[in-house]
């Protein structure tokens, strides 16, 4: 990519590109934290998580900030105007996320003092593992600009949807064998739904990376996987 | 007039103007430019339709005043210009021969980068045209002429107590109105216009601009301009000149969201020009 010829342009998308690369960064690391808080039953952790979800939200409003004086006095266009809207729908998705997985830190501090089995972290464990993985991936794709890993990520949202279906049977019989783990549960299972979100976010993020990359909007049907909606369960079929 | 009426004319003056399906008003085939040895235009074909806005951009030096002052014959009065290929108004070749130069004028209004009002009355300016062409056949035709083309020109309301005023007494931003009246008196089907806004102040221009959408409806108008945001505004096509080359031309919006050519979309972002 060629320099602009007005030099202080090029260093404010140089600072619009590592302001959103700092949030996605915080939002991984919330994630991170807010399940591994809930995992250890560690408050503390907890805390710090729903904490730095306040950091992410004041950096978003900087992206708004410079994004909207950008325009006002480059009036940009072409490639830069795309640049700039899509930082600034990233940024409000970064921002949802940092607010789902604080969201799961809130229920590790709701649920610090329940019983635990292990067994009933391992959904949730393997839904965490695999949406840090898309985030982790589609903010790489953003940073190197890169069309095909962000379309992986897209297409692999199904996946996240698929363990979520499962992970939600897996909690209501959990339920069903003993009613002491219905309060657990319960916040599991929104935890899981939060995760699911999560993934439909990291979606969106790649559908602006493609279309800051490629320039035309993704029209193609969107991998819809969450079935829960439809799901009831008896104790036979559970 | 019924709201009906008045909501489809609203909607038909604010659906995008298709241009593709349109026929050509002007159309270039092969147009070369040589100022001596100097070859300014290289092969340059377009379609330009009718009713609608085509602004051509592009560095200075990049041949779209060339082009422009193509289409109405201008580059005739530089001697040592030639210019080679076709250019068609309506299929009708305006380098033929036997073409009436003057005639080919009054059908291709200008409006320059600097108002240039004659130094007569307002009314005069207006008249000058209709006169030499012969276009009144009494005094009241010829008052209806001027204001007619005042009032399209957006500036009747300014000046209807004071036409035997100096067009040079106006300012900078009603002079060029008074010139685009000038233009339109003679009853033109296409209008170039040449950075008719850089010498404006933003509201005189945001006048013009509104005039130009005004007056889409009923001429082909080709403008060149400097200013980005103004062609995006103002248009409907675009074409991208650069070092004599016609690069790329398309949808106004294409052109500025998503140019296909590499040079396009630099200079439109300001990274060469």
């Amino acid at each position: 990519m060629t320099n602009h010829i007005v030099k202080s342009y090029d260093a404010e998308f140089a600072e619009l590109d590592r302001l959103t690369a700092h949030m996605g960064g915080l939002a991984e690391k919330l994630l991170a934290d807010a399940f591994a808080s809930l995992d250890r039953r560690d408050p503390n952790l907890a805390a710090i998580a729903v904490a730095s979800d306040k950091a992410i939200d004041a950096i978003e409003q900087q992206v708004q900030e410079r994004a909207i004086l950008m325009i006002a006095k480059r009036q940009p266009l072409a490639n830069d105007l795309r640049h700039i809207m899509t930082v600034l729908k990233i940024a409000g998705d970064l921002e949802r996320i940092g607010d789902l997985a604080k969201n799961i830190a809130k229920r590790a501090l709701a649920v610090a003092g329940e019983s635990h089995p292990k067994p009933l972290m391992n959904g949730l464990r393997h839904m965490t593992e695999l949406a840090m993985r898309q985030l982790k991936d589609v903010l790489d794709a953003l940073s190197t600009r890169d069309a095909v890993k962000a379309r992986e990520v897209w297409h692999s949202d199904a996946g996240l949807d698929a363990l979520y279906n499962s992970v939600f049977r897996e909690l209501l019989t959990y339920m069903m064998e003993d009613p002491r783990n219905i309060g657990l549960c319960a916040h599991l299972l929104f935890g899981a739904k939060n995760i699911e979100r999560i993934g439909d976010h990291t979606t969106n993020i790649a559908e602006n990376v493609l279309y800051l990359v490629e320039g035309v909007a993704m029209t193609d049907e969107r991998p819809k996987g969450d079935d829960t909606s439809s799901m009831i369960m008896t104790k036979q079929s559970g | 007039m019924d709201m009906t009426v008045a909501n489809r004319i609203e909607a038909e003056r604010l659906a995008p103007v298709t241009t593709a399906a349109k026929p050509a008003k002007v159309t270039a085939k092969d147009v070369n430019v040589y100022y001596g040895e100097k070859h300014a235009l290289k092969h340059v074909n377009v379609d330009i339709p009718d009713r609608g806005v085509m602004s051509f951009i592009g560095p200075s030096g990049c041949g779209k005043s060339t082009f422009l002052r193509c289409i109405n014959r201008m580059n005739d009065t530089i001697s040592s210009c030639k210019v080679t290929g076709l250019i068609t108004i309506d299929n009708q070749d305006i380098y033929d021969p036997a073409l009436d130069v003057v005639q080919l004028r009054a059908r291709v209004g200008m409006v320059f980068q600097k108002p240039n009002p004659f130094p007569k009355s307002i009314y005069d300016n207006v008249a000058y045209g209709p006169r030499i062409h012969g276009l009144a056949n009494n005094k009241s035709e010829l008052d209806q002429i001027v204001t007619a083309s005042l009032e399209k020109a957006g500036l009747w309301g300014e000046v209807k107590d004071r036409l035997q005023d100096s067009g040079t007494g106006l300012s900078g931003g009603q002079q060029q109105r008074l010139c685009i009246a000038r233009a339109i008196a003679v009853n033109p089907e296409v209008i170039l216009m040449d950075e008719p806004c850089s010498a404006l102040d933003p509201i005189a221009t945001a006048k013009i601009e509104t005039l130009i959408d005004d007056l889409r409806s009923n001429y082909c108008i080709i403008i060149v301009t400097h200013s980005m945001q103004q062609a995006a505004r103002v248009s409907q096509r675009t074409a991208f000149f650069h070092l004599g080359t016609l690069v790329e031309e398309g949808p106004t919006e294409q052109i500025f969201s998503m140019p296909h050519d590499q040079r396009t979309q630099d200079y439109i972002t300001g990274r060469f020009g």
